[in-house]
């Protein structure tokens, strides 16, 4: 009999804390096929902040760190510059990476660290049940924006992609999404980029996930998936955003 | 070989010397020449020196490298303190040795740039969140800010646990004749909790999240237990004349240096001054003080503060004698003349014509 699909050796096998069709659980899957299949588990290092995130130790059987919040760029960066020759990522959420760390994020792109980072995108706050993201989309209903989200009010959703693009040190942006098993296998080729990009050691690179959030969307998983396609990527367009491995940015 | 040295250039070359290579600051006066210095030397060593873009980046910087194994610091003054104090609770939370030098300035706020023992209770009570304790040396001289910095790295190694280097503008900017008198360190005790990558080996994790009820009681129970170790076995202070004194002065840094004149002064008219002189703020000679207390007719503090240190002061005589306190605040620094009128105000009647002796004496120079 032909095994299809296992458990990635770089995952533990235990039930995670997401809530019914969260898509973390989904994204560092990806991470640990990745993993397994660059056989680096030796020589790679995670970093989890406060998000939904956090208890990404809990499920990848490899070393990893905790970061405050908004503060894995530059513990990332601690981390790199003590090992240079390791892999070196981190998993960040809207919240976590747009708003509190965005100073953090900048910098780390602006000075081109070598190191990946995955960006979950569900343009929501759910580990505190959520509140507006600066990704929140504008008309978005959360706890904190009852009645929708109003540009005036609230400012726009921050495109982290386009905004690292104009930085020099910045080397390879991508949006992607898990809203479709094809999208999936997108998404798992992107954060295979990213980590070629480390090994090369061409600079910074962030994939960003748009991801569902089911519970705090107020809507089932189907129709998160379907609101990822059709409202989401209207105002987070997919696609390659900056790839050193193209002259121009797309 | 005796070189002429900052107090802030001092404490960058000390923890060269000691082996830190991971270097991250942003430029705060009056600690500018730290952060100079370990621009110009750390590529030198093959270290690395980050310029962050602000304080809570530095310190972030320094929870990655002091989690993937390596010697590393920061430094900064008051405002900047502030900032780290998030990745300083962090890196409590999460057993993490390294070191961080604040030379302090003038406060509340932006305050200013001149010197000041403010930052006392930020330092020594905790400072960021939680039920944490960081190791705290005051140095009162160019020598000893290196020989502190020199330390601090290997007591920071051996409790796994921040350790800050407790200046003030005065220390940092003075610049005296100075030897590194330890050998540039090369050997280093194993890290095996550290992040190297899980090659051959259980993975190892760096964090302080215990979200299961009990554990982290339990952690902050281990914590504690690792605190009261330090505080058997790391206590360091200088005591002077402080057998048969008459007054006692505690003070610690560049008040102490001051203090150090008062003492002398009065020598020279056989008034007794004693002078407790704690390294570690904490942890704190209380058991000392204590037992001087019961042989002392009174104590005076002396802080560039509104009287901080002093609570502990009193916290270890425990009413055995009278504590009183003559400080300065946002920038003042005491003078000698200024505390001996406040000895003179706090001693008994009979004693009152010899501190108006040493009066004279310091009024006459
Ligand atoms: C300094 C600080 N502020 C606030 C919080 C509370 N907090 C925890 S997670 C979170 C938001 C996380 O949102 P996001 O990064 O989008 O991740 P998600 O949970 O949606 O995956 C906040 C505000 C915190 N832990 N620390």
């Amino acid at each position: 009999m032909q095994t299809l699909y296992e458990k990635p050796k770089a995952m533990f096998d235990t039930p995670t804390h997401f809530c019914p069709g969260c898509g973390h659980g989904i994204v560092l899957r990806l991470i640990a096929e990745i993993i397994d299949s660059w056989n680096i588990r030796g020589k790679t290092i995670g970093l989890a902040p406060v998000g939904c995130s956090v208890l990404a130790y809990n499920y990848l059987d490899i070393d990893m760190c905790e970061a405050a919040h908004g503060r894995p760029p530059a513990v990332a960066t601690g981390i790199k510059r003590v090992h240079p020759d390791h892999f070196v990522f981190a998993y960040q959420g809207d919240g976590d990476l747009a708003a509190i760390g965005t100073a953090e994020i900048i910098h780390a792109a602006n000075r081109g660290e070598n190191i990946t980072f995955i960006f979950v995108n569900n343009a929501i706050y759910g580990m505190t049940n959520g509140q507006m993201a600066p990704t929140t989309l504008l008309g978005q209903k959360t706890v904190t924006t009852p009645s929708g989200r109003d540009a005036v009010n609230c400012g726009y959703p921050i495109r982290i992609c386009e905004l690292l693009a104009v930085l020099d040190g910045s080397s390879y942006l991508e949006r992607v999404s898990i809203s479709s098993p094809e999208n999936i296998r997108r998404t798992k080729k992107a954060i295979e980029k990213g980590f070629k990009t480390q090994k090369e050691k061409k600079g910074f690179s962030l994939i960003e996930i748009l991801s569902p959030c089911p519970i705090y969307w107020r809507m089932d998983a189907n129709e998160s998936m379907k609101y990822i396609d059709e409202e989401m990527t209207r105002t987070f367009p997919l696609g390659v955003v900056k790839d050193w491995e193209q002259k121009k940015s797309g | 070989m005796k070189q002429l040295l900052m107090g802030n250039e001092a404490a960058a070359e000390a923890a060269i010397q000691a082996g830190c290579r991971y270097y991250y600051g942003y430029p705060i006066t009056p600690q500018n020449e730290l952060i100079n210095y370990m621009a110009v030397r750390m590529p030198q060593v093959g270290g690395t020196f980050i310029q962050a873009e602000s304080e809570i980046a530095a310190i972030s910087m320094v929870h990655g490298s002091a989690a993937a194994g390596g010697r590393t610091m920061t430094s900064s003054s008051s405002p900047g303190i502030s900032l780290k104090q998030e990745g300083i609770s962090y890196l409590a939370g999460s057993e993490l040795p390294c070191v961080i030098v604040n030379i302090q300035r003038g406060g509340p706020g932006l305050g200013d740039i001149s010197a000041s023992q403010a930052d006392y209770f930020q330092a020594v009570k905790g400072g960021g969140h939680g039920d944490y304790r960081i190791i705290v040396l005051a140095p009162s001289s160019v020598q000893e800010m290196a020989d502190l910095v020199y330390d601090a790295f290997d007591l920071a190694d051996k409790y796994r646990n921040p350790v800050m280097i407790l200046g003030d503008a005065q220390v940092g900017q003075l610049m005296e004749p100075i030897e590194f008198r330890r050998k540039p360190k090369e050997t280093f005790s194993p890290k095996d909790w550290a992040l190297t990558g899980a090659m051959g080996r259980k993975r190892n994790i760096v964090k302080s999240f215990y979200p299961v009820k009990g554990q982290l009681e339990e952690f902050n129970a281990h914590l504690q237990k690792k605190y009261r170790k330090i505080e058997d076995h790391e206590v360091r202070y200088e005591a002077i004349n402080t057998h048969g004194a008459d007054v006692i002065l505690v003070a610690y840094g560049t008040s102490a240096r001051i203090c150090k004149e008062v003492v002398r002064k009065s020598q020279q008219m056989e008034f007794r001054v004693g002078l407790i002189r704690p390294i570690t703020l904490w942890p704190f000679p209380k058991q000392f003080i204590r037992t001087i207390s019961g042989r002392a007719t009174c104590i005076l503090t002396v802080e560039m503060s509104a009287g901080q240190m002093v609570e502990d002061v009193r916290l270890a005589v425990e009413g055995r004698c009278a504590v009183h306190f003559y400080g300065r605040t946002g920038g003042g620094v005491p003078t000698s003349l200024e505390i001996m009128k406040k000895i003179a105000e706090i001693v008994p009647d009979n004693l009152v014509a010899k501190v108006h002796g040493v009066l004279q004496l310091v009024e006459a120079k």
